[in-house]
């Protein structure tokens, strides 16, 4: 029997291969991803490891509450530099030195701010003289003195500087001019994924950061046998309540953390996409061996004349499976190791290239890669596997023998519909009901969704002939007999049909809803920023979402012709025991944003003083706040101020660009250490002309990371990110739309081989080799639109659910984006109909009528 | 090896017919579309004898034989296999009941394609989970003439040499009882001879018992008895007959 199994196999590659590539994609995408994150976080550790080598312990500003994330040496407070002192006195401290970091843009030739596929921008200061604590290499020149820089290779290279050149240096105040000193290396990578690196003695970096007198961090080495607990615990005696100690390998892994946590979201993210390739895939799978086992009626009718058991043909079908499965998940294995490679190539190409460690090929990649494809196969095998033994051994004498309908093949649209109205209700009670933990939600949400599309795709059977005829109508006006005979074929095996087209339909849901959420977010966006915006411009990083130094929009304000500026600082706090994002203001701002007061006027952001705060009206609900109540408020330096509520306001359902608690940029700026401004917004003489325009870029000439923006130019900006977003989904579901793409071809190639004789008689009896082609061509193009049709009404049917739960976008029907799918769609089934269409245009006429 | 033996001690309990069908009916459809293609036949198979059942198209020879077979179950009357009433039997007390007792020859040949000749002529010893007898099974080969032909794929076989490997796999596993529904229906004269000598070589070596279905006078003119049906009734029963005695009863029938 096993045997058996593995010969029919062998018989029938092309459909093998065919049904092996469903799985194959999915495969890879997971085995891809593990390869991509695992190697990615190896690399990370080197740098933090190595970054850290030679240090024993590291003193860095303690925040008052833990923050939401502590990324490394930027983030975190500094501390007085007067500390290095009284820790270099500590009998067990050996060496220590000082040092700052923050961001730093290098200017490219061209005047513009060098970036790299949103890279950090690092600058930091460096001790040549202490090299144990320095994890920079010179590769040319020599260490920065005062006024100096040394940049990394990778930007050097790229922009073509070299020592000795001068080079725009921008941190927290206007862009300084320094020559290059040298160019370093970290390690022995020129570039640590993209990031540019601008190193400078302390007092230079002291004074480019803002930070006179302060440090952000310092590096201990531990006097010869003292362990680095035993110098953590005697440092700790001198430390101030806002700084603290750790081990040097302690402080590599907090560091990492945060990238860790990002990569892990990333596997997460790209594995649920592999995810749905490979549910999609087990569609194409289990559609695939029912249209074989169809075929093969007679052989296991025969079979079972000859004693075989229905367990033996159950095995032989599950065990067929197994082998595709194992095969497919082999080279989908590899196929995502050279996707990780090819990724990484691609990442090195745009100048992120990772510390060289080599893929990280680990054994988990395997084994859940293998586990995955080979189970998700055999169990798309199994209700195939269970129609095969319903074969009846008489029908081995039979002409024309079918598969006989299932025992439950009449309740199978009751079924369908209990199971979708299920998946349903699992998918509301996910959305709905309040007080579910995270994970809960996310497995009803997912859980239903999946039953609702195995419940469709049931239903579907029943759906195919209307919805062929509707859709189908095209092909049989215009299409001619070919055309029509399309049609009917579509229509002639309904359950082939609706199973084919639910893998796409998956697909197609999916992209769907990304466009309705993409659509809702933009116009609820669009619409808030005409309700709120009432400025002239407004200023932003080159990035849309990094900040500007302080100094930026008080350059603008002096700029001609500005009547009225405004900027709005953020950070967090903590309040009543949350944190909370909190933001500042300057006095003008209810001039230029114009948000509903629900208590209080637009007068208040002008009278909040120093103690005054003014909330928004979500938060006041929760809190039970209003005008007059006292608000007592942490900061992260570990300030504690007490306010009070002077007014309220009524954010647009696209969000403002105000916190839940804004308070005074004055008091701010005495609380807030480095406060920089998220936005700043404009009003100008005469509103936006050309000549304000240029007026205030030439104001901000110094400052290169600053962006003029008119509202339009504002709300484009933020559109355009947000399509980014958009295009990476799409990317990442067009694997299971192509998925579902294998999967017409599969049904297409067998129906061709199933309607030989049929080909036949129509080529005999004068159908040219073109109409066979168009026929299928047309058949393929009806079965791909119901897909559509299924996927898209699903698409948006669960977008408006997951709308109407979120309170901040409302629901807009993506007409282009929807038309664009219908257009895909159509391209698709004319792709996926060129092999089979091809091959029965081949089929010799005589051969065809002779075939059995 | 001891279910050979049973087989030969059933057999050899001669008088006792290895299958027995009493009053058996078989209507197909249900109202007015129902057809009748059986309507009462009682047959009892001798072991040792070779049967041909005759009678025109439409009588009701394919849908007796698949009865008597167990791959169908009459509407009314009952079926005796090899001892064992099989009325009352599940799918796979039927399935192992087959497996031992039943053989299969078809006019279509139904060979799987992917096996060779000799992996198709094993396939019911290997479901079976046993293994051929290397002497018998080499005799086997040698009486069907296809020593020289047994890693041949059926495609590459011509459509007598097919119908060996059929028969050959009908007797590989010395059923009780070998069916052949138009064994030579698909095949020209000579060739059918040739099939035909060798059936009849199988009830003289081996004693097997064979019931087949046949439209031709010289194919059952090898029958030890002849049965003639029509519209559903066995309608004659005689002994071994030359070619033209059975033309004539053939010609008598359809006169009536
Ligand atoms: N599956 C079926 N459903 C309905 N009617 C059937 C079925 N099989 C056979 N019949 C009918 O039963 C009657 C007997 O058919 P059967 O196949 O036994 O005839 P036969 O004697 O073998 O004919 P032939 O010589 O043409 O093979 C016929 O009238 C046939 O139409
Ligand atoms: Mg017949």
């Amino acid at each position: 029997m096993i045997r058996v199994a593995l010969k029919g196999l062998a018989g029938r590659k092309l459909r093998t291969l065919l049904t092996a590539l469903a799985i194959v994609l999915g495969v890879a995408m997971v085995s891809g991803t593990y390869v991509l994150t695992d190697t990615i976080q190896k690399a990370f550790d080197a740098i933090f490891t190595e970054s850290y080598r030679g240090t024993s312990a590291v003193v860095t500003g303690r925040t008052a509450f833990s923050a939401g994330e502590q990324n490394g040496e930027i983030g975190a407070v500094s501390f007085p530099e007067t500390l290095l002192a009284r820790v270099r006195t500590r009998p067990t401290v050996d060496a220590a030195i000082g040092g700052v970091a923050d961001e730093t843009q290098l200017l490219g030739r061209d005047g513009e701010v060098i970036t790299s596929g949103g890279a950090p921008n690092l600058g930091f200061s460096v001790d040549p003289t202490q090299p144990r604590f320095n994890a920079l290499t010179l590769t040319s020149g020599g260490w920065p003195r005062a006024g100096e820089v040394a940049i990394d290779e990778a930007t050097a290279d790229e922009q073509d500087y070299a020592v000795g050149d001068t080079i725009g240096v921008f941190a927290a105040g206007p862009v300084e001019r320094m020559r290059i000193s040298g160019i370093v290396r970290f390690g022995a990578v020129s570039s640590i994924g993209g990031a540019t690196l601008a190193a400078f003695d302390l007092p230079t970096a002291q004074k480019l950061f803002g930070k006179e007198g302060q440090l952000d961090q310092i590096r201990i080495a531990a006097r010869e046998d003292v362990s680095p607990a035993e110098l953590v615990a005697d440092v700790r005696k001198v430390l101030p309540p806002t700084a603290q100690v750790r081990t040097g390998s302690s402080q590599a892994r907090t560091e990492a953390q945060g990238t860790s946590e990002f990569i892990g979201f990333l596997q997460k993210f790209l594995l649920a996409f592999g995810g749905i390739a490979l549910f999609v895939g087990s569609f194409v799978i289990a559609n695939t061996l029912s249209i074989t086992i169809a075929q093969r009626t007679r052989e296991f009718a025969t079979i079972r004349t000859l004693g075989g058991s229905r367990r033996q043909i159950l095995w032989s079908v599950v065990l067929e499976a197994l082998v595709i499965g194992v095969l497919a998940s082999l080279v989908g294995l590899f196929l995502g190791l050279a996707l990780a490679k090819g990724l990484n190539a691609v990442f090195v190409h745009f100048g992120i290239d990772l510390p060289n460690t080599g893929l990280v090929f680990a054994t988990r990649t395997i084994v859940v890669s293998l586990l995955v494809g080979i189970g998700v196969t055999v169990l798309a095998s199994l209700r195939p596997a269970l129609r095969a033994t319903r074969v009846a051994p008489i029908s081995a004498v039979r002409e024309g023998a079918t598969l006989p309908p299932g025992r439950l093949a009449r309740l199978r649209p009751v079924g369908a519909l209990l199971l979708a109205g299920g998946g349903l209700a699992a998918l509301l009670f996910g959305l709905f009901r309040d007080g579910l933990g995270t994970e809960l939600v996310l497995l009803a949400m997912g859980g239903g969704a999946l039953l609702v599309f195995f419940g469709v795709a049931l239903f579907a059977a029943k759906l195919v002939r209307p919805l062929a005829g509707t859709l189908g109508w095209p092909s049989s006006r215009f299409g001619g007999v070919a055309g029509r005979l399309a049609r009917d074929n579509a229509r002639r095996n309904p359950a082939r049909t609706a199973s084919t087209a639910a893998a796409l339909m998956i697909g197609l849901a999916l992209v769907t809803l990304v466009a309705v959420l993409g659509q809702g977010i933009r116009s609820t966006f669009t619409d808030s920023v005409e309700a709120l915006f009432v400025a002239d411009y407004a200023l932003t990083a080159q990035n849309n979402f990094g900040s500007l130094p302080v100094a930026v929009g008080e350059a603008a304000a002096k700029s001609p012709g500005v009547e009225a500026a405004a900027g709005v600082r953020s950070g967090e706090a903590r309040v009543a025991g949350k944190t909370e994002w909190i933001t500042a203001v300057d006095p003008d701002i209810a001039q230029l944003i114009d948000v509903e007061w629900a208590e209080g006027s637009a007068a208040v952001p002008a009278q909040l003083g120093r103690d005054g705060v003014f909330l928004d009206e979500d938060y006041a609900t929760k809190r039970r706040l209003s005008i007059g109540s006292p608000l007592k408020l942490l900061t992260p330096t570990g300030r504690r101020l007490q306010l009070k509520v002077e007014g309220v306001f009524d954010p647009p359902p696209g969000g403002s660009p105000f916190g839940a608690i804004t308070m005074s940029s004055t008091l701010f700026d005495a609380s807030y250490p480095q406060p920089k401004n998220q936005m700043t917004f404009l009003n100008t003489r005469g509103g936006v002309s050309e000549e304000n325009t240029r007026a205030l870029e030439a104001a901000l000439k110094p400052f290169p990371n600053a962006k003029v923006q008119t509202r339009q130019d504002f709300i484009d900006a933020q559109a355009e990110a947000l399509g980014q977003i958009l295009n990476i989904l799409y990317v990442l579901l067009a694997l299971s739309v192509v998925v579902s793409l294998f999967g017409i071809v599969n049904t297409l190639v067998l129906t061709v081989f199933e309607r030989t004789r049929e080909l036949g008689m129509l080529r005999a009896v004068g159908m040219t080799r073109r109409q066979v082609r168009r026929m299928i061509r047309h058949e393929s193009v009806v079965t791909a639109l119901i897909g559509a049709a299924l996927g898209i009404a699903l698409g948006v049917l669960f977008g408006a659910l997951l709308i109407a739960r979120v309170d901040f976008i409302e629901f807009a029907f993506p007409v282009f984006s929807v038309v664009l799918f219908t257009l895909a769609a159509i391209a698709a089934g004319i792709v996926a109909a060129i092999l089979p269409a091809r091959r029965a245009a081949r089929l010799n006429v005589l051969d065809a009528l002779q075939y059995e | 090896m001891t279910e050979v033996v049973t087989v030969e001690r059933e057999r050899a309990g001669a008088g006792d017919p290895v299958v027995d069908a009493r009053d058996v009916t078989r209507r197909y459809g249900a109202g007015d579309t129902a057809v009748d293609a059986l309507r009462g036949v009682s047959l009892g198979v001798d072991p040792g004898q070779l049967i041909a059942v005759m009678g025109p198209s439409g009588s009701g020879k394919s849908t007796l034989m698949h009865i008597m077979a167990g791959l169908d179950k009459p509407t009314s009357g009952e079926v005796t296999i090899a001892g064992t009433s099989i009325g009352t039997l599940s799918d796979t007390e039927l399935t192992k009941l087959r497996r031992r007792h039943i053989g299969f020859v078809f006019q279509f040949f139904n060979l799987l394609p992917m096996l060779t000749a000799e992996e198709n002529i094993e396939l019911p010893l290997s479901l079976a989970g046993r293994k051929a007898e290397g002497a018998f099974f080499e005799d086997l080969l040698e009486r069907v003439g296809l020593a020289d032909r047994r890693t041949h794929r059926p495609a590459e076989l011509s459509g007598g040499q097919q119908q060996r490997v059929a028969i050959a796999r009908a007797l590989v596993s010395r059923p009780t009882v070998v069916f052949a529904d138009e064994p030579t229906g698909n095949l020209d004269s000579r060739t059918s001879g040739e099939i035909l000598e060798l059936m009849r070589d199988a009830v003289e070596t081996y004693g097997q018992t064979t019931v087949m279905v046949t439209h031709d006078a010289r194919a059952a003119s090898i029958a030890d008895r002849i049965l003639f049906l029509a519209d559903g009734l066995i309608v004659r029963d005689i002994g071994r007959s030359d070619a033209s005695e059975i033309l004539a009863a053939m010609n008598e029938l359809s006169d009536r």
